[in-house]
């Protein structure tokens, strides 16, 4: 069995809460599709915002470089990082430099991919994830299991336990409102004492060298108002050449990811503040590499609005750690196997190709044909089971030739009407597990024909 | 109705193990006038590889098919998968002259009905409350239907097509255009998901009170009936053009 496919089985195997994690995210699918609705230019939003991309990715340097040139004009610092490790040790640099020691981060799906957290926690720093879902799986010592909704995993009254723990609440009380506002007081305390914040960036636009974040708990204005030095991480991909573009990209972020009209916060970050600092740190980290293959290239149209997780049917019935990898579902499933085939290799499989993922895509990447691309490279690289590889040898062997393929459709026929079931269902039959293989009728529609033919 | 010569291409496991849906779509084709034609020598469209990532092992049988079936004015399948590989995926074969008419003159049996024949009411008796599977190629790769994702115009070609029936009741459902977790070999690699995603699809249908699932890929309702005959329920599967061929024509 494949890695997720194990995974998937214990997910699986609480049946009630695997409906539960079903239900609660095609709600927010549902609400998706009313709210895209209602916006008659919907499909007219989704092509431009895929050309804006298109466009940016196809001349990513210039863009890159007048982004740079705007956000210094604005006081800013940029950095460059190539890879995680740089990226990591650049931020401990501006850690030290300004002697932080309390730090508050807002949601950057960026630093859990390079792994910030417990880089700057082996070297005894610690960062407050300000997000409240993100604070309960950083309480819990869990990885997201969503982009958008990284707690969509636990429960409320899981939640409860551990905010007992952790913060005191009463014994036994999972009432949202209680919890929340219990989180919201430990992260008042945080943000009142923060020195430095670090924020994600959803949006940087080229020509004015500002970043945009959106929230939905203002956490991230919270940290970088109180805080005097703010740091925004970046991957490179995030670029939109003018503010006038941005609205599209807005109008179909929020609808998208949680079927609001718009995040309650849109924050604009040009300049540092009075006396403050501000850096920008924009991260490679590989994305460079996808960029020269036209086949993948365009997963890095993302906008990370998670509605592709939240319509997959396979997703939703086995959660986002069963994938392993640290953005899940699958967009998750097209961008490990460019990290990582040999770790990967699964994930391109973990799917029926039933497109609706392309389809929900608000730039319309075409996520389940490069699920299909990466099959035949994966295979083609045997990173594949041997045991698949042969027999899918040995099918097309059968099925290429008219006279094999009769012989062989004989056979499988014959076992199916003379074998005795327990040899028909033994263990091996993954597909007899809970289904019962067809029945065979006495005529192929082949030898009916040719009997037709013949009278 | 314009006369057309048709190349009947009965998928693999139709062929094995349904021969009555490939009977049925010989039947209804003839009785709607057309000459058809069943090339002896098909096998496979080869997709069951190629979406195991065995595309390379599936050349042989694309060109075995191409061979088969470039000498008609359409191609028509009673299965909307195959008709979308044949369309989407031969574009690895070298595109020759009939490579090129081989990908687009392939139609699945509904849209042939709808959009070459032009035809929908087929003077069908059919008194049971229909359940109507959208089979996800057929949905989203040939647009049978509009997808429940898309902003655009609804419609769909099945229910066109099983609208007109005497008696028929079409059920309408919590998820129009869930996937049902098939997905060739994604059924034995990934059995536990395959068949929970098959069951909470057959729930939805018995929820909401249908007799009889039907849809233009049998590939699907293989797996549904599987589960539906080992759990030992009531509803029953049946292949669009089984329902389609039961006119009186
Ligand atoms: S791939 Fe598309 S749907 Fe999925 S998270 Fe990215 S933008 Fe959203």
């Amino acid at each position: 069995m494949t890695p997720h496919a194990y995974k998937a089985k214990q997910f699986l195997s609480n049946e009630p809460r695997a409906d539960w994690h079903d239900q609660t995210l095609w709600l927010v699918r549902q609400k998706r599709d009313r709210m895209a609705a209602a916006v008659p230019e919907w499909e007219n939003l989704r092509k431009q915002a895929s050309l804006i991309k298109e466009n940016v990715l196809s001349q990513l340097d210039v863009f890159l470089e007048q982004f740079e040139t705007e956000a210094v004009k604005n006081g800013v610092t940029v950095l460059w990082a190539k890879d995680a490790a740089e990226f990591n040790r650049i931020i401990l640099d501006i850690i030290q430099k300004h002697q932080a020691k309390n730090i508050v981060k807002s949601k950057s799906m960026l630093t859990e991919e390079c792994g910030l957290n417990d880089f700057l926690h082996s070297r005894g720093i610690e960062v407050v994830d300000t997000d409240l879902g993100e604070r309960i799986i950083q309480f819990r010592g869990e990885t997201p299991s969503h982009i958008v909704l990284p707690a969509i995993h636990l429960k409320k009254e899981e939640i409860g336990e551990t905010f007992h723990e952790k913060l005191g609440t009463e014994k036994g009380a999972s009432d949202p409102t209680y919890l929340t506002r219990a989180a919201r007081q430990h992260l008042r305390e945080k943000f009142l004492a923060a020195d430095m914040a670090l924020t994600g960036v959803n949006f940087a636009v080229a020509e004015t060298g500002s970043v945009v974040v959106c929230t939905n708990e203002g956490n991230a204005d919270m940290g970088v108002h109180a805080a005097p030095v703010q740091v925004h991480c970046m991957g490179i991909e995030k670029i939109v050449p003018k503010q006038e573009h941005l609205g599209i990209f807005t109008r179909l972020l929020a609808r998208n990811a949680t079927g609001q009209a718009v995040t309650t916060y849109t924050s604009h970050y040009r300049k540092p503040k009075p006396g403050g600092a501000m850096y920008i740190v924009i991260v490679d980290n590989g994305r460079s590499e996808y960029l020269g293959n036209p086949k993948y290239m365009h997963s890095l149209k993302c906008i990370r609005c998670g509605g592709c997780m939240n319509t997959c049917p396979v997703y939703r019935r086995s959660g986002g750690h069963s994938y392993g990898y640290v953005i899940p579902g699958p967009i998750g499933s097209i961008l490990a196997p460019q990290k990582n085939q040999r770790k990967y290799a699964d994930l391109p499989f973990a799917s029926s190709l039933c497109g609706s993922c392309s389809n929900v895509c608000p730039v319309e990447i075409n996520i389940h044909e490069q699920l299909y691309d990466w099959r035949q490279d994966l295979t083609r690289q045997k990173r594949t089971s041997f045991v698949k590889r042969f027999s899918m040898k040995a099918a097309g062997f059968f099925l290429s030739g008219n006279a094999r393929y009769n012989f062989v459709g004989q056979i499988a026929r014959w076992a199916i009407r003379y074998l005795p079931h327990c040899l028909l269902y033994l263990p091996i039959n993954a597909w007899g597990r809970e289904r019962e293989l067809p029945s065979a009728p006495k005529l192929s529609f082949k030898q009916w024909h040719g009997k037709r033919v013949k009278n | 109705m314009k006369k057309h010569k048709i190349g009947l291409f009965i998928p693999c496991y139709i062929d094995l193990f349904y021969p009555q849906v490939g009977i049925a779509t010989l039947e209804l084709l003839e009785k709607l006038g057309q000459e058809v034609e069943y090339p002896a020598k098909q096998t496979c469209c080869g997709q069951p590889l190629a979406n195991s990532g065995s595309e390379k092992e599936a050349i042989a049988t694309y060109r075995n098919f191409v061979r088969n079936f470039q000498d008609f004015d359409y191609i028509v399948t009673p299965s909307g998968s195959c008709a979308y590989h044949v369309r989407r995926h031969y574009d690895v074969l070298e595109q020759t002259d009939a490579v090129k008419k081989v990908r687009e003159t392939t139609y699945e049996l509904c849209e042939f009905l709808t959009d070459i024949l032009q035809v929908d009411d087929l003077q069908i008796r059919f008194p049971h409350k229909v359940g109507v599977h959208n089979s996800c190629h057929g949905l989203r790769g040939l647009k049978l239907a509009s997808a429940s994702e898309l902003v655009e115009q609804r419609y769909s070609k099945l229910r066109r097509l099983l609208e007109k029936a005497e008696g028929i009741e079409i059920v309408e459902l919590d998820r129009n255009d869930e996937c049902c977790g098939f997905g060739g070999t994604f059924s034995v690699f990934e059995p536990d998901l395959s068949a929970k995603m098959g069951k909470d699809r057959i729930s939805d249908h018995e929820r909401n009170g249908v007799e009889v699932i039907t849809a233009a890929d049998m590939s699907c309702l293989m797996h549904l009936e599987g589960i539906i005959r080992r759990q030992k329920k009531q509803i029953q599967v049946k292949h669009i053009a089984e329902i389609l061929n039961s006119n009186s024509l």
